[in-house]
């Protein structure tokens, strides 16, 4: 393992880079699509709910890979020029969007309903109650299932090897293919995957203490 | 002057008809008990009131704004009438004074100070001034509904509604939270309506007192007078049986 690092060093700490960067632009941007489309499921409009419903139930049920190839096959072919990094950091940021939405949605509707009633009952609109009262305490609610799915994420980023993403089981790949040191090659990017979800996952738990 | 005026109005859940053929005037001052078994329509009609339940026949017209019109705003007319529940929903997210600050500040932009002036004298009259700083979870079911009618008098409302406001209470906290209603509603320019199982209560504060069963008005009568002989054997008989407890 410390050979294979020693030799790769710059090829792993570039893959790192990589997978550290499509997590982290997939994450900011699922976050804020994920709860857009809850916001959508749960307001009292009809159309709105169906357009997010749709969307989570396509995006859901696909699996990762073949989002990621649409964005890397079909749509430089048709629309846009996209490289592996880009087409991949874009699927996964939408497949992540619809688990977050859910997970979103879900905790807005566990605040009890008595929550929203008291607030309009003294003239806040629905908006002015979603955002003082029901989102605060929906948040508590949602952090623990959302720092599940942000190491989810990570981990589903090396979905990127797939499209010469460049990130970090991409590097792998290439390494145990030269060296032909299968189970060292993998071993060393285990790790490295642990150096960034270890401290998200911390950092979630904190959060939960802080605002349990 | 009345401030609620059914005419003929209608409520249903689905198929259910909740609400048949209500027709009822509440002048203004006036405190009005509404009485009746579980499922009857008591709380029904009175979240008619501030529009929590919609209607789906008839006039309703709520401190001269009608709201048998989809056009009339919801948020405008509840800045006028304060509704007390069941279960308090305090705003689990704040303390005690923030959840009586909350709607003056954003809803009718009470200046800050005047704003915190009358919250903590409103905790005052209901006894709690030294729970400001607390959360709800960390007060009684007694206590929490006292902030919650000092949040719902914030907003200075012309008519207050009470969805049993002591059914989820232990029976040693009831009497704390009656006292405060009692002072609140005896107040002459307020105008309250009472969903309450609290007969002796009832009597004690109610000009009138409304008997419901299966969604109808059976019974509306002056305070006394209902107490003394209700007019129908349904009335006499749920009279009787809540009486004999």
């Amino acid at each position: 393992m410390i050979n294979i690092f020693n030799h790769f060093g710059n090829q792993l700490l570039d893959g790192f880079g990589w997978t550290l960067l499509a997590s982290f632009l997939a994450l900011v941007f699922s976050l804020l699509f994920g709860i857009l489309l809850a916001l959508l499921e749960v307001v009292p409009a009809k159309f709105a709910n169906q357009v997010g419903r749709t969307y989570v139930e396509i995006f859901r049920n696909i699996p990762l890979l073949i989002i990621v190839m649409f964005f890397y096959l079909i749509v430089p072919k048709y629309f846009v020029q996209l490289d592996g990094f880009s087409a991949g950091t874009i699927g996964l940021f939408l497949y992540t969007s619809a688990f977050i939405a859910e997970i979103i949605r879900s905790g807005i509707q566990a605040v009890s309903n008595g929550q929203m009633e008291g607030a309009r009952s003294t003239g806040m609109t629905y908006q002015q109650a979603l955002q003082h009262i029901i989102l605060p305490q929906a948040l508590k609610i949602v952090i623990p299932p959302l720092g599940n799915q942000f190491v989810s994420l990570i981990k589903d980023s090396s979905i990127l090897a797939f499209v010469a993403g460049f990130d970090l089981m991409y590097q792998a790949n290439a390494i145990a293919s030269v060296t032909f040191d299968t189970i060292n090659s993998y071993l060393v990017i285990g790790v490295l995957y642990l150096l960034i979800t270890m401290p998200l996952s911390y950092y979630m738990q904190y959060l939960e203490k802080r605002l349990a | 002057m009345s401030m609620v005026e059914f005419h003929d109005v209608q409520k249903y859940y689905g198929k259910f008809h909740a609400l048949h053929d209500i027709n009822l005037k509440i002048d203004k001052g006036e405190t009005v008990v509404l009485i009746g078994p579980s499922g009857s329509g008591k709380s029904t009609l009175i979240r008619t009131i501030n529009r929590l339940e919609s209607i789906q026949g008839g006039k309703l017209i709520v401190n001269n704004q009608d709201l048998s019109n989809p056009k009339t705003d919801s948020n405008r007319l509840r800045q006028d009438v304060g509704m007390v529940f069941q279960h308090f929903n305090l705003y689990k997210n704040k303390n005690v004074l923030e959840n009586i600050m909350l709607a003056p500040r954003i809803v009718s932009h009470l200046p800050e100070e005047e704003n915190k002036k009358q919250a903590l004298d409103l905790l005052k009259m209901v006894g709690l001034e030294d729970k400001a700083q607390n959360m709800p979870a960390q007060i009684s079911g007694g206590q929490k509904q006292r902030v919650a009618i000092a949040r719902s008098l914030a907003m200075r409302p012309k008519l207050l509604l009470f969805d049993e406001p002591t059914s989820a209470l232990d029976p040693e906290m009831i009497d704390d939270v009656l006292q405060v209603i009692k002072k609140v509603t005896s107040a002459s320019e307020m105008t309250s309506l009472i969903v309450t199982h609290e007969m002796g209560f009832a009597k004690e504060v109610a000009n009138r007192v409304i008997f419901m069963d299966e969604g109808q008005i059976v019974e509306d009568d002056e305070s006394a007078l209902f107490y003394k002989k209700p007019q129908t054997m349904r009335a006499q008989q749920f009279l009787s049986k809540i009486i004999s407890h």
